[in-house]
């Protein structure tokens, strides 16, 4: 099941007819495929590559993308989300873009239907397979820049795995506020050496990372560097012993646990957003196909009780 | 004091320039410089060779420019030496201090070995609290207990006297004899073996000078920590150290129990020093 | 209830498109669509400067960047250089000599005069900023009239093609070293092909300067000049001309000239340096070149060059002596994208930052409520 391109009939034969397929040269997938083995096989570890320019800007998913065209082919199904909804922005112009010039290839709102899922900000409420790759858009590859600028320090400090300069910060925050303060991008263990940025996925996101069934990877296209947290593999997000790493909560005043208004889930991430008619404060799942599962089980479900 | 060495230090020279084959006969306390005159290159330590033993503490004592702080510095890794030896005996371990690699060294460094430089800069992190400094060795050795940490971090600047009430404050805002004491509270969060003071009372009041030097008595009294002391201050060698080397222009010029060397000197050059004591 | 909050995210996207055609064409019939030589020809330095950065030299392409961007520097480099990203590579030129150039500009301040004199050719350095009000309504016949008139009072058949270096004359005089013949046959590095892993080598500086975004190179060779850095340059020699482009005949083997290419270049020499090695003491050089007519770029481009090597001898003693601050922040397809990438959701995120704030202002609620000192927290 293909979705028609929001883009003109010129433009996408154009593109079909000019290009390669997946846009780059075979060269360039090549590296970027060496790059994502070398990745695997030291999980954690910020591999350089030369990322090339695409047509869209560096911020908008340049190294998720290379990642996904380098490794796409006409049998594969794609699903590409930003915010958790196919429908968000970037997404639909990354979607349009890999179909304009990856003709043949599916494309699914549905977790369970694709095999290669191209993500900004989340990963799937859904638990993945071993047979899906999940591709995550990065733009701060490095957990260290917080603590250090220069890169070369960096390589220094993951080389000899000193990240004692940024355990000092999370020291810090506990002493200022009680609670680590860092949000999304929190940083994690990979295989008990390297620790990586989990890019601005939410906290929520990060557990999804440890033992996972589907190899994930990781693209920085401005930064130009691809990590991979490989299926089945150690994904320890930073913490103390007596201070544990916790997830974002969706309890209300009450300590009742919100749901999502629409499906009445009450173990998703929620987005939190004011009614444009009502005024009032709603919350719904940010993952959109999650969603329209849960609606679908909970209707029959009703069907059922009916 | 007991037999157990701990630190072996074999013809350790530091030169900085290019350097060139004269350049050791022609510098020294005979030349009454350690700039080489051929091609001015400054040989700041030649020829160092000492041994230092479990629970002593070991005086480096010399003017600006005789190469104390230089012989320490290549010890503790701040700087590679130009040629030499140094031997550190750890737990039955023996380690070849100039061939290990990085990796080795930082280990050393951030665990058997503390160091307090005269300028708490280049020993206290200023981006980061008192306690956060302590916190920062603690983690290097894998401590993961928050609170565990916290009170270890209390615990040593109980024994340095800083007020713990004061913990979480920035370096910056504490005296100049607050930041020597973090420095050491610091150096000494891991229990090593080995601690390097360098100049660590210089510059500042009597009284808190004073109150360093007891506290450093007392933490080599009760951990029997070995230690090199290095210093211009007279004073400082007489209260601490029980054997001393006197240094000039880069070289050792005398060496032995301290009380005989205030006793006795038998250089001319110490002779002179220890007249002009006060 | 629908799901909401982002739905219609195609739709909003092809409409935004549409509209921006619409601003783009919107003058209607009093209007001509814009021409490619008329960018190219009245627009001049901006197509100079898109070429430089986009790293192509395609002047059609470059005019329709212009053109499709509607004027934005930015986008119209990123247009070319996304285009020039997917090109095979076919052949290698061997390293071009620039005193072949066929120069149409160039000028020295270390010497009043030097050997082959210097010539302004066409450029506002002396001219007076003010507005030329005559042009206001300029009509196409006194358009026409003017290269007509120049090209007829202007014959001079005794302007020599090329001219000789000014700093080969420095070199005989002993005052430059001598050209490093080993480093000349080593392969420069390509910034197309390999990331940049620091520290990197003099050819990886210098391209990845010859494509950077001309103010944002600018602005950082301004604080060199302006103190923060001791190279006190002279510019030994500016020069914009058309280099030939040399390339093996696929048989013979043959140097051909394939065509030209406009470009801009600048050789500064700086504060003198000891040899470490005890050799005489002797000037120091910085480089830059670029695509097009581009001189502020080619000179900003020389005073880092030199810079970044005094900052990777002696360690860098202000940002424009460091390698990683200069080199990964002058490119604009980069930084721009970044810097516009903040347009996008982030809700996702920021909910994530809301929940921290939230659970830490309720923890300092506690904690004030109790009164509790700061270090019994443990």
């Amino acid at each position: 099941m293909s979705n028609q391109a929001n883009t003109s009939d010129i433009q996408f034969r154009q593109a079909s007819v000019e290009y390669n397929f997946g846009f780059l040269d075979e060269y360039a997938k090549k590296e970027v495929r060496r790059s994502v083995l070398k990745a695997i096989a030291i999980p954690g570890y910020q591999v350089p590559y030369s990322s090339r320019e695409m047509p869209m800007g560096r911020g908008f998913g340049t190294g998720g993308l290379q990642l996904t065209l380098s490794l796409i082919g006409k049998q594969d199904t794609l699903k590409v989300i930003d915010q958790g909804s196919d429908d968000s922005v970037n997404a639909v112009n990354l979607r349009s873009f890999i179909e304009m010039t990856c003709p043949g290839i599916d494309t699914t709102t549905k977790v369970s239907e694709a095999n290669l899922i191209q993500s900004r900000h989340r990963i799937p409420e859904q638990a993945l397979r071993e047979d899906q790759v999940l591709v995550l858009q990065v733009p701060y590859p490095d957990a260290l820049v917080v603590v250090e600028p220069s890169e070369d320090k960096r390589k220094i400090m993951h080389g000899e795995a000193d990240y004692s300069r940024l355990l000092v910060k999370l020291y810090e925050d506990i002493v200022k506020f009680d609670e680590i303060t860092i949000s999304h991008r929190y940083p994690t263990r990979i295989n008990r050496h390297y620790v990586i940025d989990s890019s601005p996925i939410p906290r929520w996101d990060v557990p999804k990372m440890n033992d996972s069934r589907a190899l994930i990877l990781l693209g920085a296209g401005r930064e130009k560097k691809i990590y991979a947290v490989p299926p089945y593999t150690l994904a320890e997000p930073l913490e103390f012993d007596d201070v544990p790493f916790r997830v974002e909560s969706f309890d209300d005043e009450t300590d009742k646990r919100r749901t999502c208004h629409r499906c009445g889930c009450d173990h998703s991430f929620l987005d939190e957003f004011v009614d444009a008619i009502s005024g009032e404060k709603l919350y719904q799942c940010s993952d959109s196909d999650y969603c329209d599962e849960q609606l679908k089980a909970r209707s029959v479900k009703q069907g059922l009780e009916g | 004091m007991s037999n157990e060495k701990v630190l072996e230090v074999r013809n350790l020279s530091k030169v900085y320039g290019k350097g060139c084959a004269k350049c050791f006969e022609s510098t020294g306390p005979e030349h009454n410089t350690n700039i080489c005159p051929h091609c001015g290159s400054i040989v700041a330590a030649h020829d160092i060779s000492f041994d230092l033993y479990k629970g002593e503490i070991l005086g480096i004592m010399g003017e600006s420019g005789s190469g104390k702080s230089t012989s320490v510095k290549n010890l503790f890794f701040d700087e590679i030496p130009t040629s030499g030896q140094a031997t550190f005996f750890d737990d039955g371990k023996q380690y070849d201090l100039f061939s290990l690699n990085a990796q080795q060294k930082r280990h050393l460094r951030n665990h058997r070995f503390g160091m307090v430089y005269q300028n708490p800069v280049l020993g206290l992190n200023f981006n980061v609290s008192a306690g956060g400094n302590i916190a920062e060795r603690l983690l290097m050795s894998n401590l993961t207990n928050y609170s565990e940490i916290r009170a270890r971090a209390i615990e040593l600047l109980r024994r340095t006297e800083v007020l713990t009430e004061r913990m979480d404050e920035m370096p910056k805002n504490f005296s100049g004899g607050m930041q020597q004491r973090v420095q050491i509270a610091k150096a000494l969060a891991t229990n090593p073996p080995l601690l390097f003071l360098d100049e660590v009372t210089t510059g500042l009041d009597l009284s808190v000078q004073a109150a360093i030097l007891d506290l450093i008595m007392e933490i080599q009294r009760e951990s029997q920590t070995a230690m090199i002391v290095v210093t211009h201050d007279l004073g400082v060698i007489r209260l601490l150290a029980g054997r001393t080397i006197v240094m000039k222009y880069g070289r050792i010029i005398e060496t032995g129990l301290t009380d005989q060397i205030l006793e006795d000197p038998q250089d001319a050059y110490t002779q002179r020093l220890v007249a002009s004591a006060l | 209830m629908g799901y909401v909050a982002i739905k219609g995210g195609g739709k909003a996207i092809s409409g935004a498109e549409k509209l921006l055609e619409f601003v783009r064409t919107r003058q209607g019939q009093s209007a001509e669509p814009l021409d490619l030589d008329t960018i190219e020809n009245q627009l001049y330095f901006l197509h100079s400067r898109i070429m430089s950065e986009g790293g192509l030299f395609h002047p059609k392409l470059a005019s329709l960047a212009i053109k499709q961007s509607l004027g934005d520097t930015l986008e119209a480099s990123f247009a070319l250089r996304a285009y020039r990203s997917t090109k095979p590579r076919l052949v290698e030129s061997p390293v071009l000599d620039t005193s072949s150039m066929r120069v149409i500009r160039r000028i020295s301040a270390s010497f009043k005069d030097i050997p082959g004199g210097q010539m302004l050719g066409a450029s506002s350095d002396y001219a007076l900023r003010l507005m030329r009000t005559e042009l206001l309504d300029e009509s196409p016949e006194a358009f026409k009239a003017v290269a007509a008139k120049w090209l007829d009072e202007n014959r001079h058949d005794d302007i020599p093609d090329t001219f000789p270096k000014v700093l080969d004359a420095l070199r005989e005089e002993g005052l430059l070293p001598p050209v490093d013949e080993a480093a000349a046959e080593k392969k420069p590095f390509d910034i197309t092909r390999e990331p940049l892993v620091f520290p990197v080598p003099r050819s990886a500086a210098l391209s990845t300067m010859a494509r950077s975004e001309t103010g944002s190179i600018l602005a950082i060779a301004y604080s060199n000049m302006r103190g923060y850095g001791d190279i006190h340059p002279t510019v030994a020699e500016l020069r914009v001309g058309y280099l030939p482009v040399m390339l093996p005949h696929p048989i013979t083997g043959e140097l051909i000239e394939v065509g030209e290419v406009l470009m801009t270049e600048c050789e500064v020499v700086a504060m003198y340096e000891d040899e470490e090695d005890g050799g005489k003491p002797t000037f120091s050089l910085g480089y830059g070149a670029c695509f097009g007519h581009n001189e502020v770029k080619a000179i900003s481009m020389s005073i880092l060059d030199r810079a970044l090597q005094s900052g990777m001898k002696n360690g860098p003693t202000n940002p424009s002596e460091d390698p990683e601050f200069v080199l990964l922040h002058i490119d604009g397809i980069d930084s721009m994208g970044f810097c516009t990438h903040y347009k996008m959701p982030h809700y996702v995120t920021f909910q994530s930052d809301m929940d921290r704030l939230r659970t830490t202002q309720d923890k300092h609620d506690d904690k004030h409520d109790d009164k509790n000192p700061g270090a019994d927290n443990v």
